[in-house]
Parts: C-alpha cells; sequence; structure tokens
C-alpha cells in the first residue's frame, strides 16, 4: 500500500483565484484527477490530485503560490450505491478521522477512490492494512 | 556609539533627493571613513547584489523595507550570514515595534539600532541609540528637548508620554524654537548603561497625528504591528483599513512556510490575531487573511492605514 499527494493552495475567496491556479496546470499539462475547495469567512484552501504530483508542486511554488504537499490514502470504492458507506464504515471501525475528502473516478460507474487526508498517513495505513479494501497505487495515476 | 568605524562599507537604502533622511547618514559615515554605496530604496534583487558584490557591512533602511529585502533573501535562499557580510543596520523614518526589530534582526543576522531625526531638525541624528539598545540618546548639546500634552500645549511631568518638542541650540540662520514634531514619546531619564548623560527617549511610539479612533477607542498602528509580529504564521506586510467608526479591518499576508494545508489552522491563527488585537486595543477588528505578495509592496516608508471613511 503506497501513499498518494495532495496539493494544497492556500487562495482568498476572490473571482479569478482558481482560474490562476489552473491555468498554470493547464499550461504545463498537468491532469487534475480530484479536487476539493474548503472554503470560511473569505479564505480557502484548493486540493487537488494530479497526475504529476511533485511537478505540480515545484511549479505552483515557483509561480508564488502558498502551496503544500499533503500525504493521503486513495481507497478504492464501487461506483454505486453503498460504495462510500463500505469504505467509511471501516474507517470509523478503526478511529480513522477524515482531515478533507475528495473523490477520484477512476471509470465511470464501475471504479472510484475516495482520497482522504488524515492526522496521522502511517498510523491509518497501518491500521488498515489488515482490511478487505484495495487502495490507490500512484503509480497508477501517473 | 554602534561600533561602526572606519572600514564599515554602509549601503544607504534611504531615498536620496529631497529627503534628508539619506543625505545626513551619507556624510556622517564619509566623515568617520565608512564607504558609502548611494543605493537609494527600491530594486530589491540589486540591493542584494550590491551588499553581496561590495560586502556591505551595514544597511541605513526603513523598517518596512528592511523586512522585505529580508523575505526577498529567504525566497532566493540567501543566507545573510553565510553569504553576506552584514553586521548591523541604522533603521529610522518610520515608527516600528519592538518586535519587529527582532525579527529583522533574527532573519538578516544582524544588529539594529533605532536613529531619530527629522527633515527640519537637520535629519537623522537628532537621537541615537547606543549599544544596549534601550532608548536613543538625543544630543542635548544641539537640541533642547520637552515632551508636552499635544492637546494642550502643556509640558508632561517626566516619563510619561507626550509629543516631542525641539530647540535648535547651535544652528544659525534658521533656528527653530519648540517645534513640535508630532512625534510621540516619553523621556528615560535614568543614566544608561554605556555612561552617556545625554537623556534618552523612547523608540517613537505614534505620530500624534497617526493615532485613529474606532469605536471611540484611540488606537496607534504599532499597536496592531506589535501584536502581529508576535503570532507565527504572519508574514511582515499588513495594512489597517477603516470603512467605518465602528470597525476596523485588518488585513495580513500569511508566512508561505508554515502553510500546510489544514484549514484548521488558518482559522485558528485567524482567531488567535482577532483576540490578540482586541485585548491590545479592546477593538475586535476583521481580519483578512491574504496571499504573500498581495498587499501593496513598501519601498519607503509604508502606508499602514488606509481611512476611506469621509466625515
Amino acid at each position: 500500500m503506497s501513499k498518494v499527494y495532495i496539493i494544497s493552495v492556500f487562495a482568498e475567496n476572490k473571482p479569478g483565484r482558481l482560474e490562476r491556479v489552473t491555468k498554470v496546470l493547464t499550461e504545463a499539462n498537468i491532469n487534475i484527477l480530484a479536487f476539493s475547495i474548503t472554503s470560511t469567512n473569505g479564505f480557502g484552501v484548493i486540493k487537488f490530485m494530479v497526475n504529476k504530483c511533485k511537478e505540480a508542486y515545484d511549479l505552483l511554488k515557483e509561480k508564488g503560490f502558498t502551496v503544500s504537499l499533503n500525504e493521503a490514502i486513495g481507497i478504492e470504492m464501487k461506483d454505486q450505491p453503498g460504495g462510500l458507506y463500505e469504505v467509511v464504515k471501516i474507517l470509523s471501525s478503526k478511529g480513522i478521522n477524515i482531515e478533507s475528502a475528495s473523490v477520484y473516478v477512476a471509470e465511470t460507474r464501475k471504479r472510484a477512490y475516495l482520497i482522504v487526508e488524515v492526522d496521522d498517513t502511517s498510523k491509518a495505513m497501518e491500521a488498515l492494512s489488515g482490511e478487505p479494501l484495495k487502495f490507490l497505487n500512484p503509480e497508477e495515476i501517473q | 556609539m554602534t561600533g561602526a568605524e572606519r572600514g564599515d562599507i554602509l549601503q544607504n537604502s534611504m531615498t536620496y533627493g529631497l529627503f534628508t533622511g539619506a543625505f545626513v547618514m551619507h556624510y556622517g559615515a564619509e566623515k568617520v571613513g565608512i564607504l558609502v554605496i548611494p543605493a537609494g530604496p527600491g530594486n530589491t534583487e540589486r540591493q542584494i547584489n550590491l551588499m553581496r558584490d561590495f560586502g556591505t557591512t551595514m544597511l541605513h533602511i526603513t523598517p518596512s523595507y528592511a523586512l522585505y529585502v529580508a523575505s526577498v533573501m529567504q525566497d532566493k535562499g540567501i543566507n545573510p550570514r553565510k553569504d553576506l557580510k552584514l553586521k548591523r543596520a541604522y533603521l529610522g523614518a518610520e515608527p516600528y515595534s519592538e518586535e519587529t526589530r527582532r525579527k529583522i534582526e533574527d532573519m538578516l543576522g544582524i544588529d539594529i539600532y533605532n536613529c531619530y531625526g527629522l527633515t527640519e531638525m537637520n535629519g537623522p541624528g537628532v537621537g541615537f541609540e547606543c549599544k544596549y539598545k534601550q532608548g536613543l540618546h538625543i544630543w542635548e548639546d544641539n537640541f533642547l528637548m520637552e515632551v508636552v500634552n499635544p492637546e494642550t500645549g502643556e509640558p508632561v511631568p517626566e516619563g510619561e508620554i507626550g509629543e516631542l518638542v525641539l530647540t535648535t541650540l547651535n544652528r544659525e540662520a534658521m533656528p527653530l524654537i519648540r517645534y513640535r514634531t508630532r512625534d510621540l514619546t516619553r523621556i528615560i531619564a535614568e543614566p544608561c548603561k554605556c555612561g552617556r548623560t545625554h537623556r534618552r527617549i523612547t523608540r517613537i511610539l505614534g505620530r500624534s497625528d497617526d493615532m485613529f479612533i474606532v469605536k471611540g477607542v484611540n488606537i496607534f498602528p504599532q499597536q496592531i504591528e506589535q501584536v502581529l509580529m508576535s503570532i507565527k504564521g504572519v508574514a511582515q506586510n499588513y495594512q489597517i483599513v477603516l470603512d467605518s467608526y465602528d470597525d476596523m479591518t485588518v488585513k495580513v499576508e500569511i508566512d508561505k512556510e508554515i502553510f500546510d494545508g489544514k484549514i484548521d489552522r488558518l482559522i485558528k491563527m485567524k482567531e488567535e490575531i482577532i483576540e490578540k488585537i482586541r485585548s491590545a486595543t479592546l477593538v475586535k477588528p476583521k481580519v483578512e487573511l491574504l496571499e504573500p505578495g498581495t498587499l501593496p509592496v513598501s519601498e519607503g516608508k509604508a502606508k499602514r492605514v488606509i481611512d476611506n471613511r469621509t466625515i
């Protein structure tokens, strides 16, 4: 089981911010696989999982964005009713709290991944190692 | 009095031109036998190159610009302790807090000394800190100093805060008598450890005219600055915006280095800023967290307060 990486970008909640970030990724031919926005009074954090994580992180940093690279776990779900439930049931039984989550749909109506950031990635992975779960391998998304 | 001597190299990053700040320091340094690089403000990359190429040992610079130069060095991966020969800097022309001094000292690995002066009194050098950095000695053989209540004009008891009033003692042709500086400070009458008998004043606490009033409370920008500089995760630049008499908005840039992708931490930081400003000023501010580089960069005197109130 390997970790995947999420890129987080700090942004003020103003028109054009998401555009600026995605423009950089577009020009570098980087594909966004999953993304989420959390916003609270005036500012927010945009999170991406992309095919070339390290490259995207370095690029955004170089362009002056406030950015961080965070570890995450990708867990396979069936893209059908109950798919998310089956996965989070196991997470909660292990006492793993999700700090942020997004979804990567690998094959529509078949296979998707729940991408979660948790408090302690290594510990969570250890706790989940014996469970009947399939994890996203970073090589699959490159 | 700060250890500067013949052989030092001073990079003068104050504005030359119709501002006495740069010239007085320039000629003073030359008199001591110090090489002066008349860099002027701005063009930060060139400033850093000059420091490296000439082996600059001392800077004369405004606090807000010093912070900016230091942050550019960080971004460019320059370690001033290793890559440069800086020993000390003279800061003046703007009021700034003790926290800011320590922050710049730490970022650049140098000693910083406060310098006070005003064009009407021939520029900088009216008061200067000695190596103990505990207030500025006023050259009392040159200037007669008083501290008065800015509203009544009456002298305040020694040691109390008020407006500094100066009279030139040796200037010919255009002596000034009881010139009101609008600068707020208090006199430190106790003898200084350095042995000089000229009395000291505290760092300038503000201007009697840059104080602003919100919800009936008198607030100085330095109070806000002091709070901001004490909070981890806050970058150097900030701005106070006043849109009504009941609200103040403090815009703060976050420090790139502390961003770890977690929104909770930012929310906590914002709450901490609000709470600390409230306890320092009694007014609960609105706080906006901004991306680094959003606020205008100061290359001279920083404009910290934007007052949009019309009445």
